[in-house]
């Protein structure tokens, strides 16, 4: 079967190209790339005005299967990854049980490729049970096909095991993704500590929390050289510690969400629960430095941490709220609206941050449209307007703090391995 | 805008945020007639009679429920009670759907208090009757704050503008340091806050306070103080090392207090920690009006119960 898009502006980093050209998708990979191009006996798309990318990659994200399906399942999470122009999510661990074992990831991987909408890369945890104290199958895991390992949910508070967890994952060339946040220090508060969690009343916790965890993790990377992969990092002071570890040439890479990037702790005032995330939205020097610092290079991926839970769980007192929302339908838009057409970001700064730059640190076959890539493609339309409703999500978790949000910028089409998995809006 | 046209028929009070200085004035004048009743020989007022209030504490609370229980049966209203340990709560209800099952009883009226930020907030989201907030975690206590500045002015203080105000322990878990630095700022009056730094919130001074690292400071030529109760269970988490410790510091006995303005007016919410927070001798001292909140307490009750259920209709007609 071939396809072929055409007229579209195609902006690719990985290959430097910002131009308008056609694609020919064929078996399921990019087949050529150029002005002009003819097929008789393929599937047209017409892309005129709209930007052509390498399929978005989020390395943050959870789906909740196995065990935790009210939240969300295989199915649902990558229906609104495709909704949202992602085409491969990774997914972590901390599902019931959790993903310690090689046999849960070969099953995820089973599922995904069989009913998935999305490619799913799955995340591995880094202790048995995420109990901080023996460490999991890494080993096993990466032959897998495990992409990496995390105990995102928590911090692993020994050093000890911290520090023999990277050692031994050296040896198998993948990423050690840290939920760096020192426990005690988050534990002493519900939200960022300011003004806001002065005036509230709800107890603060010091961005602090952040710096001191990075700080561990980063010296072990530096002493093992294990690659370390700081998680949702949204902290001056921890970002300025990835920045000086990059510097000295260590393996370090960082991810910053879109939340992180586009809302303040003013999003409490009101005490909704739907703002309480980990680590909580922070103050406006914070998003700057963050923007900062993916402009400089500091941050690799931007990502959702898309955080479905179930409405009973999340329509409730704000301490009493799990922490997160869903992100997968909302992040082009809301980077596009609140960081392109504002002028913060370019565009191949968001398609790098959000395709190509992900692939990389993760060594992805994708994040391209280089010919004989798999045909991962997201078309986007960037001016399209359209009014964020949670009703109508494909995810489960239809909690987010963009809910009435106003967009401008939306993908309109989802391409994975050279099908169409979304074509305005629809996804099938 | 004149006072006449001044209604808190139907409105939730949630903070002192957000009242008006008219809205607070209205308050403190129908608490004053109120106060003359709870002085009658027969308190009952029929001005309640048929309508019910129903009180829904998720937290202990001696005084300022059966402060509003009892408001409440004064203005001849049906007070019920729930506690969430006797309640639904405990078999997994909720929030939302107990002040819908409250609701739906028809009561005019939800008196609550709750040890999360913002539950009184999320109740008014849901309730159509009057939330009233009896306290939110640290968020607010609006009747506190309410009756504290009812009891000042009834010592003689009419006029808080650049007065100075301090208040001390506690700051960063009390939701009555957080209602009276809003009310004291609304006041027009110069607020001070005082105590151990760990429990002093980060960006406190953003409120419109001034942050003293000593109790001395803050108390001298103070014409109010505001001592905050100290849960003892903050020194079991470490956040002070000793009772001990706290009331040497930052205790308020009779030698700190002589710092203070001679008419000075000490105020405490209660429930007192005598020779932790404050001295057996400055509790029972000339200047404390301690006992005289709990009395207020009782007449801004009646007046924030009356005011939100009945819109004040009737307020001239209580004498």
């Amino acid at each position: 079967m071939k396809t072929l898009i055409k007229n579209g502006r195609v902006v690719d980093p990985s290959q430097n190209i910002d131009a308008v050209l056609d694609i020919l998708v064929e078996d399921g990979k990019i087949a050529s790339l150029g002005a002009n191009l003819e097929a008789a006996d393929a599937e047209v798309y017409d892309a005129s005005g709209l930007v052509v990318t390498p399929g978005l990659i989020d390395m943050h994200t959870h789906l909740r299967e196995p065990g935790l399906e009210a939240k969300e399942d295989i199915i649902s999470g990558t229906q609104a990854a495709a909704a949202g122009g992602v085409t491969t999510v990774a997914c972590m661990p901390n599902t019931k049980p959790v993903i310690d074992n090689s046999i849960i990831v070969t099953g995820i991987k089973d599922r995904a490729a069989r009913e998935g909408f999305a490619r799913v890369e799955v995340v591995g945890c880094i202790s048995q049970g995420q109990k901080g104290e023996a460490l999991a199958e890494m080993g096993d895991m990466t032959f897998a096909g495990a992409v990496g390992f995390s105990d995102d949910g928590h911090y692993v508070d020994s050093s000890r095991t911290m520090l023999l967890a990277a050692r031994y994952v050296s040896a198998f060339d993948r990423p050690l993704m840290c939920h760096a946040i020192d426990t005690e220090i988050d534990h002493m508060g519900y939200m960022h500590e300011g003004v806001v969690s002065a005036r509230t009343g709800i107890p603060g916790s010091p961005y602090i929390a952040e710096d001191i965890a990075v700080a561990r993790d980063c010296i072990i990377a530096e002493y093992t050289g294990a690659h370390v992969h700081i998680c949702h990092c949204a902290s001056k002071g921890a970002i300025d510690i990835v920045r000086q570890y990059k510097a000295k040439g260590v393996n370090v890479t960082a991810e910053c969400t879109v939340h992180h990037l586009t809302l303040t702790d003013e999003e409490c005032s009101g005490y909704s629960a739907v703002a309480r995330v980990n680590p909580p939205l922070r103050s406006m020097d914070h998003v700057e430095a963050m923007r900062a610092a993916v402009l400089d290079g500091t941050v690799d991926c931007i990502v959702t941490d898309h955080s479905p839970h179930a409405h009973e769980e999340k329509d409730v007192e704000f301490r009493y709220a799990p922490n997160g929302f869903t992100g997968l339908e909302t992040s082009l838009g809301v980077v596009l609206t609140d960081l392109y057409h504002t002028g913060i970001f370019d565009l191949k700064t968001i398609v790098s941050k959000m395709s190509c730059e992900p692939a990389k640190v993760f060594k992805l076959d994708r994040g391209t449209l280089a010919v004989g890539a798999p045909a991962d493609i997201t078309i986007m339309d960037l001016n399209k307007e359209w009014t964020v409703d949670c009703k109508k999500f494909y995810t489960r978790g239809k909690f987010t703090p963009y809910n009435g949000k106003h967009c401008k910028g939306k993908a309109v089409a989802t391409m994975l391995g050279g099908r169409f998995v979304m074509k305005d809006g629809i996804v099938g | 805008m004149s006072k006449a046209n001044v209604s808190l028929g139907g409105k939730d009070i949630l903070d002192i945020a957000s009242l008006s200085v008219d809205e607070i004035e209205l308050i403190m004048k129908t608490a004053g007639e109120m106060k003359k009743v709870l002085k009658r020989d027969i308190k009952k007022l029929p001005s309640l009679r048929g309508k019910s209030i129903i009180t829904l504490f998720y937290e202990n609370s001696t005084r300022t429920r059966t402060s509003f229980e009892i408001a409440g049966k004064y203005l001849g209203a049906d007070v019920v009670n729930i506690s969430a340990s006797g309640s639904s709560v405990v078999k997994g209800e909720c929030l939302r759907d107990t002040i819908l099952t409250v609701q739906n009883m028809d009561c005019d009226a939800i008196i609550m208090r709750h040890p999360i930020e913002g539950a009184a907030k999320f109740a008014a989201e849901v309730a159509k009757p009057v939330i009233i907030n009896a306290g939110d975690g640290a968020h607010a206590h609006p009747s506190q704050a309410l009756l504290d500045l009812f009891t000042i002015r009834e010592d003689g203080k009419k006029d808080l503008t650049g007065k100075k105000i301090a208040i001390v322990g506690d700051i960063l878990y009390s939701r009555v340091a957080r209602s009276n630095i809003a009310m004291w700022n609304k006041m027009g009056a110069d607020v001070h806050v005082a105590g151990p730094m760990t429990l002093m919130p980060q960006c406190i001074a953003d409120l419109g306070v001034t942050v003293h690292k000593r109790v001395e400071e803050a108390i001298e030529g103070a014409e109010v103080i505001d001592v905050l109760r100290i849960q003892l269970e903050r020194q079991k988490n470490g956040l002070f090392p000793t009772t001990r410790e706290y009331a040497r510091i930052f205790g308020i006995n009779e030698k700190r207090l002589a710092l203070a303005k001679p008419d000075v007016t000490l105020l405490h919410p209660g429930p007192m920690n005598r020779g932790l927070e404050i001295s057996w001798e400055a509790g029972y001292c000339d200047n404390a009006r301690i006992r005289d909140e709990v009395n207020n307490g009782v007449a801004v009750r009646m007046a924030l119960e009356f005011l939100t259920i009945m819109g004040g209709k009737q307020v001239e007609n209580i004498d």
